[in-house]
């Protein structure tokens, strides 16, 4: 009985402070301004599917971010010869494709620009991203790559949803096409969560509510959802970067969890039979 | 053979008498439960860290230029130099995790009383120094929050008067934090620190083998004998204790491994998601946070915020900080009662106890969220109920009604 008490504060402890880690946890995750599409929550960024596992979309990834981004940001903690590789991109097709310069393919993946220049061009030098999908998660840089409107107020002449007043241009624009920050005639939701209607008529009632990002139609080399996927597959590429040996970390550790089990079991088992002397 | 060989030994070294008094034939009372495995669990997670240490110690490089890339160096390009970091990452956690349900099974079963109360303040030197391991340890990777987290807590030191600014900048052996302050970060955490807690757990578990473990009735076991001497109440350490810790340690190192290999950041509690981004003095992250396992003394930091008597907030509040780190040690002188275990003390005792858990919970979330003024009030009043139990304890545990404690340890 006591012993059951015991054992009954015990978990209550330690739910409790799991409990408080969990809720801790939900909070934050910030996305700037950003409208999610039915208009009805801002701030919250989108869910992105990264699977390490998916060769084709990373190899994708890598390929958008070797010709659009490597000019400004380095992956300076990273060596071609792992991402090649890793990615089961052959040497020759990477090294034709993917490296410009005079790079070896033992080397850190460095950039040529000097972060006193590009702070003067752009307010601040671009960072580095190896580790920006472990810092800002996979969610908010997908968010982010798919939030950039025209705004002529700016010095780019564009702005970003997520990252307000960001220095960076939006360098996939003409993939994208001209996004837009436009207004939009939603349905209009009473206190109960049912949508409002005309007392009358019965015809639902609607509000206007600003901050849709729409692209001009038939600006971009990419349709709207390849466009989509395209940055799915760089925001998966990105969170291979941060943790580039996930695959196999797992892999390993299903086994030594399987070792484990069965030498849990084992002791158990040998433990049993002592404590029959016991009692 | 062998019997020569250990004769040879036992000759020149007290071999036998010294496995037999503290491993195979130590006498542990036959009713401790779930909360005595804290002690072994703490022993296994401080050889993963030497062990892990030393590994991690082959390929980090203590400068503020190469540090960070030092780092990402071992997750990326040593061998199997992830699953090293994650076990030490992990292991850090673990050993805060298992401290606090160690301190706590002291705490309910009175097992700093007479004659214990040597132990106890041994053990609360570990903690102390693990305080100061896990937050030197901390710095080493050189991210944001490594920095940041230095410099709020090197600067509680210029907050004491007079004194605080020279020697703030002795601490630190600059006029801010940098590289020479990461390498003396360093000298402390693979150094001084380790062997120091080596040390000091080493006469911990001497201290525990003379006096005896305590146990959830806290009741003598000595008293009752056999006829070879041996208490009645008791089983020896082998093999009963080892099986039983054998299997304990394998439901422990289920948990451990599925975060180290699954979740190793641990949601950002294990490894804190600003790291990922290196040092930069020029650049303030948006909210510093400790790691959680100094949240509860962080909120009581904050919840300092008015100066008195002359001095100011943030050195009261340093000063509330330590006092709450520090006053463990006083709980032995601090507790009057005439039984030990919170089984057979009064309600007041239960009270008390319920609600410095409670607190101690509760400034942990506080201090980990950003502050509010109504957080702050929240968090002001927790410390001082923190503090209740404590100083209040002469009182309480004097004047209450306690149970009649048994002879012998009750079972079942």
């Amino acid at each position: 009985m006591k012993k059951k008490g015991q054992i009954l504060i015990f978990v209550v402890i330690i739910a409790a402070s799991m409990g408080s880690l969990k809720v801790l946890a939900a909070a934050g995750a910030a996305c700037g301004s950003f409208l999610s599409e039915d208009g009805l929550t801002k701030g919250e960024c989108k869910e992105a599917y990264v699977n390490a596992k998916d060769k084709a979309s990373l190899q994708r990834g890598a390929q958008v971010y070797m010709n659009y981004c490597l000019g400004c940001h380095s992956l300076k903690y990273a060596r071609y010869k792992k991402v090649s590789e890793d990615l089961e991109i052959p040497l020759s097709m990477f090294q034709e494709n993917l490296m410009f310069g005079d790079q070896k393919m033992g080397d850190l993946i460095q950039i040529g620009m000097d972060p006193k220049e590009s702070k003067e061009w752009f307010g601040n030098a671009p960072p580095d991203l190896t580790l920006e999908a472990g810092l800002r998660g996979p969610d908010w840089i997908y968010t982010y790559l798919t939030s950039f409107y025209i705004d002529e107020s700016r010095p780019l002449g564009v702005n970003n949803k997520v990252y307000e007043n960001v220095g960076m241009p939006h360098v996939l624009i003409d993939m994208q096409g001209t996004p837009r920050s436009v207004c939009k005639q939603i349905p209009a939701f009473a206190d109960n969560g049912g949508i409002k209607q005309d007392p009358l008529t019965g015809e639902q009632l609607t509000e206007e509510k600003c901050g849709f990002l729409q692209v001009d139609n038939g600006t971009g080399e990419m349709s709207p959802q390849q466009f989509d996927q395209t940055m799915l597959d760089l925001t998966n590429f990105l969170a291979y970067m941060t943790d580039p040996l996930k695959v196999e970390r797992e892999t390993i550790g299903t086994y030594v969890l399987l070792y484990l089990f069965i030498f849990t079991m084992l002791s158990y088992l040998l433990y049993r039979e002592f404590k029959k002397d016991l009692h | 053979m062998v019997t020569k060989l250990m004769n040879w030994f036992d000759d020149r070294l007290p071999l036998t008498a010294t496995i037999e008094r503290h491993l195979t034939k130590y006498p542990a009372p036959i009713n401790m439960n779930i909360w005595y495995l804290a002690g072994v669990l703490l022993v296994v997670v401080l050889v993963i860290q030497l062990a892990s240490g030393i590994w991690l110690l082959m390929n980090y490089e203590p400068t503020a230029e190469g540090a960070f890339a030092s780092i990402q160096y071992i997750m990326r390009d040593v061998k199997y130099g992830y699953i090293i970091r994650y076990m030490h990452t992990t292991g850090a956690s673990a050993f805060f995790a298992l401290i606090f349900l160690h301190m706590f099974r002291g705490m309910m079963y009175g097992s700093y009383q007479k004659p214990r109360e040597l132990l106890w303040v041994l053990g609360w030197i570990t903690y102390f120094l693990l305080c100061a391991l896990g937050f030197t340890g901390y710095v080493l990777p050189w991210g944001q929050m490594s920095f940041w987290a230095a410099q709020v807590i090197m600067s509680l030191f210029g907050s004491i008067p007079y004194i605080g600014e020279d020697l703030l900048t002795w601490i630190r052996g600059d006029y801010l934090i940098s590289g020479i302050t990461l390498n003396r970060l360093f000298a402390f955490h693979v150094v001084l620190l380790p062997l120091a807690l080596i040390a000091v757990v080493f006469v911990h578990i001497l201290a525990l083998h003379e006096v005896g473990s305590n146990n959830p009735d806290g009741v003598d076991v000595k008293k009752f004998k056999d006829a070879d001497g041996v208490p009645l109440d008791t089983k020896p350490f082998f093999p009963y204790d080892v099986m039983h810790d054998l299997y304990a340690i394998g439901v422990f190192l289920i948990f451990f491994v599925a975060i180290m290999f699954f979740y190793p950041d641990g949601g950002g509690y294990v490894i804190e998601y600003v790291n990922y981004e290196a040092a930069d003095n020029l650049k303030t992250p948006e909210h510093i946070v400790p790691s959680w396992y100094y949240t509860p003394y962080y909120a009581m930091l904050r919840a300092v915020t008015f100066p008195l008597f002359g001095l100011t907030a943030k050195f009261l509040g340093f000063v509330v900080m330590a006092a709450g780190i520090a006053i463990f040690v006083a709980l032995p002188w601090l507790d009057r009662s005439p039984v030990k275990s919170i089984r057979y003390k009064g309600i007041y005792s239960k009270f008390f106890l319920a609600l410095f858990v409670i607190s101690f919970l509760a400034l942990g979330y506080l201090g980990a969220v950003p502050s509010t003024p109504a957080r702050t009030i929240a968090a002001q009043i927790f410390t001082v109920c923190y503090f209740a139990y404590f100083l209040l304890m002469p009182i309480y545990s004097k004047y209450e009604t306690c149970k009649p404690v048994p002879d012998r340890v009750q079972l079942g």
